[in-house]
């Protein structure tokens, strides 16, 4: 059993920082939805409070390691240019996604639009958790700021969500691989 | 930008009666509003005007996507800070904040979508 670097970098950014985000939204949803949208009028303890503040902190520096390791790990091994008289484009995943009118579009709407609109979300969540930060427990007595922290959120998770789908099916599409190979364990042989 | 802002002692859902003003958090909100759009308006121009895609390549490896990316980022980072110095002590109309932050945010959305991109 064996994957390249370039599989493993993908492997990170997508499952290790992308999906592991996604994830982090809904519970972020919920707790904020628990914590706000209820008829309690308790303010949340302390602990709690600090869990949010860390869960929160921590969802944004994912959301910053997924969207700086694709752009500045995976997309130029994606957007690379094969060299004149290149045989085989298995190794420039935007060019063999353009190079067939059925797969073009997973380069001209998916890659163009998950590229831009994935870094929405680490906007919206570094927001989120400055407001968390900053209002702590008060968070409680501002209505709306809370109403757009979620909106935010939600959003956040929209845009992650179109990256991650449009992600996932141009790696179907067209693999980003190539480099050094690496061996995680050796399969039996028959 | 001129906002109305008000007294924290005024009790509504824009001024609640709290101890802490809701311009920091305001400026928060509107910022991350405004880097969403911005995210949109330099990829349309990237996208739109041959000198300014080439201009944006701040990384050679990663193309154009560089600048657009690094400058959407640092002026988002850059409103955050004014915002927050003019309203971190005071309280502002918080629902045409959050109104203009949403509208930003969705015309960011919808304006990275490359079949409403192109349409410029």
């Amino acid at each position: 059993m064996e994957m390249t670097a370039r599989s493993f970098w993908t492997l990170v950014h997508g499952m290790g920082f992308g999906a592991l985000y996604l994830l982090a939204c809904s519970g972020a949803l919920v707790e904020l939805y628990r914590r706000y949208c209820t008829h309690n009028q308790a303010l949340p303890s302390e602990r709690d409070e600090k869990f949010l503040r860390i869960y929160l902190v921590a969802m944004a520096a994912l959301a910053w390691l997924a969207v700086l390791t694709g752009a500045y790990i995976i997309y130029p091994w994606y957007r690379a240019v094969p060299p004149p008289g290149t045989a085989s484009l298995a190794a420039f995943p935007q060019r063999l996604l353009m190079a067939s009118p059925t797969t073009s579009g997973w380069h001209s709407i998916g890659m163009e639009w998950k590229e831009h609109v994935a870094w929405i979300a680490p906007i919206s969540i570094t927001m989120a958790a400055a407001v968390a930060l900053q209002y702590g427990r008060n968070l409680k007595n501002h209505p709306q700021l809370r109403t757009a922290v979620l909106v935010f959120v939600w959003i956040s998770l929209f845009a992650a969500g179109v990256a991650g789908f449009f992600g996932a099916m141009i790696n179907k599409n067209a693999p980003v691989e190539g480099g050094p190979v690496i061996h995680i364990v050796q399969g039996e042989s028959k | 930008m001129t906002t109305p802002t008000a007294s924290t002692s005024v009790s509504s859902p824009d001024f609640p009666s709290t101890s802490r003003p809701n311009g920091a958090g305001a400026a928060a909100i509107l910022a991350a509003g405004i880097g969403a759009f911005l995210m949109a308006v330099f990829a349309i121009l990237a996208d739109q005007s041959a000198a300014i895609k080439s201009a944006m390549i701040f990384w050679k490896p990663t193309g154009p996507l560089s600048g657009v990316t690094t400058c959407a980022i640092v002026l988002w980072l850059a409103t955050w800070a004014i915002l927050h110095a003019r309203w971190r002590n005071r309280s502002v109309a918080l629902t045409r904040v959050n109104a203009a932050a949403f509208v930003l945010l969705i015309l960011g959305l919808l304006l990275t979508f490359p079949p409403i991109a192109d349409l410029f």
